[in-house]
């Protein structure tokens, strides 16, 4: 089985070996296969569409995480230009779980800051799953505040599984590094847009999440706990995470229709793995928009919109 | 069952909790250190056992009541309570476990917050009732703290919050973790007006009230040996999988490590929380 393809996606790694079949078939042969491919490729088509058009949210849990999934320094590469990491929070360490920097955004100078997972193993190791300490959170908002100071945008990506549940972190305050966050988040006076575009897990997602517009990818979670945690808890058992993803209603669709969350960016056929520079390209388009709205705003009535936003989560009854 | 009962062979095990020979209320006995305690006695001490200093869980409305002057005080939004916005459910409804909830604390949801004198001092109070739900923060404790923000401002009084919680609310999913922000951003607003906000962090302190509000405080004051953290110790343990060093999450290991001004005794806390705000907030 290819690890690359998750259970639901089988049917179409079948067909896919179908089609490659074929080819090598039509290759060494005198057959005559154009007609079949065409229409396997059409079949194929046809599945993937249908596959992911009826996701359930533990399979759009699996998606978020997805091995391939393109992550924020991908986007980087494809959205920004003169991009300039920044590092360390001065006071610590450097964080690699967070990527944070200079660019400019369609010509214009921004502050880019995101959640970044490895793509090997190593890498994997070295950024630590995309899972902060609380000097990831330091140096996110040090550059928040200095895009603040040059009065810059603030762009972020939240991708990860959650806040790094470690001795060290604990020791070094990761509570208040994250209430810090959202405490300065909330008030800081350059437009801030947030777009979830993997896992979006818990306080160590929204630690770079407080903004004037909260974006989710199509197949990207944001959750207060994983599937897996809510699961344990409340199920006693890690297997019923499948039940829990339903019933938190992690997916973006969902979130939306809640009025959490201000708009779903499409992804491409199949995910964004599959064609990451068009899924870089119809973020930028969504950022753009977002960035020339907020650029009107007064930063008075900007501040007073993204604080009434805050105000504004939350369902009781009276 | 704790661990170490699991591991031991079953034949040797004592099945069955602890016969319960002492009459309810009249004694009770000590969780830390196993003395029998005279209830009077102890309620005198503020439930801070008088043999080991072990200071007890509990319930918020003690704790305010405790805390305040007996004189003027007066429950804020005291009908705010849950709805249920997923209609969450696991092995229970979360219909059902407020209602359970309800029953069993007799308060509408955990947080409770009022309105009254620290010695002749005008302040808002709150505390978080861990015996619901944990002390789960959900939209009503988020909304209940926003508006003690507002009445803090209306009236020039400072705000001082008892924490004891496990964190944000499962069953209301991303409405739970998005008051982290509200409540973080609302404190915004009494800085701004230069109302002090002293936060007191009692056992247990985790997750997403530690993360947001209750470390956002212009002083931070802990009980004794409360457990304060992000991530919860057993969590750790299984990620890290080394020993925990001792005492690591108390009070003690967090004044250590300076994340906390100071480590106050329950029956100290009224008179060192006047003395910070009296000097801190003088012109009332």
């Amino acid at each position: 089985m290819d690890l690359n393809y998750l259970e639901f996606e089988q049917p179409i790694v079948e067909l896919d070996e179908k089609i490659s079949e074929l080819e090598n078939a039509s290759k060494s042969g005198d057959f005559n296969v154009e007609e079949a491919l065409k229409s396997l490729r059409e079949e194929r088509r046809k599945m993937i569409e249908r596959i992911f058009a009826d996701l359930t949210p533990w399979q759009t849990s699996q998606m978020s995480r997805h091995p391939q999934r393109p992550y924020t320094i991908d986007y980087i590469n494809r959205i920004f230009t003169d991009f300039q990491e920044l590092h360390g929070d001065r006071v610590f360490a450097d964080d690699p779980a967070i990527v944070g920097g200079l660019a400019r955004f369609d010509g214009r100078p921004v502050m880019v800051i995101g959640h970044q997972k490895g793509r090997d193993t190593s890498e994997k190791i070295r950024r630590n799953f995309g899972m902060s300490r609380p000097e990831g959170y330091r140096k996110a908002l040090r550059l928040m505040k200095m895009a603040e100071k040059f009065n810059m945008p603030v762009l972020t990506f939240i991708d990860t599984p959650g806040a790094y549940p470690g001795i060290g972190a604990e020791e070094r305050g990761q509570s208040e590094a994250i209430a810090r966050n959202l405490h300065v988040m909330s008030v800081l006076k350059v437009p801030v847009v947030c777009t979830v575009i993997g896992e979006g897990g818990s306080g160590g997602a929204l630690a770079i999440g407080v903004g004037d517009r909260l974006f989710m990818l199509g197949f990207s979670t944001y959750s207060v706990i994983s599937p897996e945690g809510c699961a344990s808890i409340l199920w006693k058992s890690a297997e019923k995470a499948e039940e829990a993803a339903a019933a938190m209603g992690i997916t973006a669709d969902r979130l939306q229709e809640l009025g959490l969350v201000d708009e779903v960016i499409e992804e491409p056929l199949g995910g964004a793995h599959r064609d990451p520079t068009k899924m870089a390209e119809t973020l930028k388009s969504t950022l753009s928009g977002a960035l020339s709205e907020l650029r009107q705003l007064p930063t008075g009535e900007m501040l007073q919109q993204r604080y009434h936003r805050l105000m504004s989560y939350g369902q009781y009854k009276e | 069952m704790s661990w170490l009962e699991k591991l031991m062979p079953s034949r040797i095990r004592i099945d069955g909790k602890p016969k319960k020979t002492i009459p309810e209320g009249l004694w009770s006995k000590c969780n830390s250190c196993s003395a029998i305690l005279y209830g009077a006695e102890l309620e005198k001490n503020q439930e801070v056992c008088p043999k080991c200093n072990h200071h007890m869980r509990i319930s918020a409305r003690k704790r305010l009541i405790y805390f305040l002057d007996d004189i003027d005080v007066e429950e804020l939004n005291f009908t705010l309570e849950p709805s249920d916005p997923l209609k969450f459910k696991d092995s229970i409804k979360y219909r059902d476990r407020i209602s359970q909830a309800q029953k069993k604390t007799k308060e509408k949801d955990t947080l409770i917050v009022m309105k009254g004198n620290l010695k002749g001092k005008p302040i808002v109070s709150c505390a978080f009732e861990f015996q619901y739900m944990g002390g789960s923060m959900g939209s009503v404790a988020g909304e209940k703290f926003v508006r003690a923000i507002e009445a803090c401002i209306n009236e020039n009084r400072p705000l001082v919050c008892f924490t004891a919680s496990g964190g944000a609310r499962m069953q209301e999913a991303l409405f739970s973790l998005l008051q982290m922000a509200k409540t973080s951003a609302a404190l915004n607003k009494l800085s701004k007006h230069t109302i002090p906000f002293i936060s007191v962090l009692t056992d247990p302190t985790m997750g997403g009230v530690s993360a947001s509000l209750a470390m956002l405080g212009d002083i931070h004051i802990a009980e004794p040996r409360a457990l304060i953290g992000f991530a919860g110790p057993r969590v750790i343990q299984q990620t890290v999988r080394e020993t925990l060093p001792e005492g690591f999450q108390r009070s003690e290991f967090l004044l250590e490590h300076g994340a906390v001004d100071m480590v106050v005794e329950r029956l100290d806390m009224r008179d060192t929380i006047a003395n910070l705000l009296f000097t801190l907030h003088e012109d009332m």
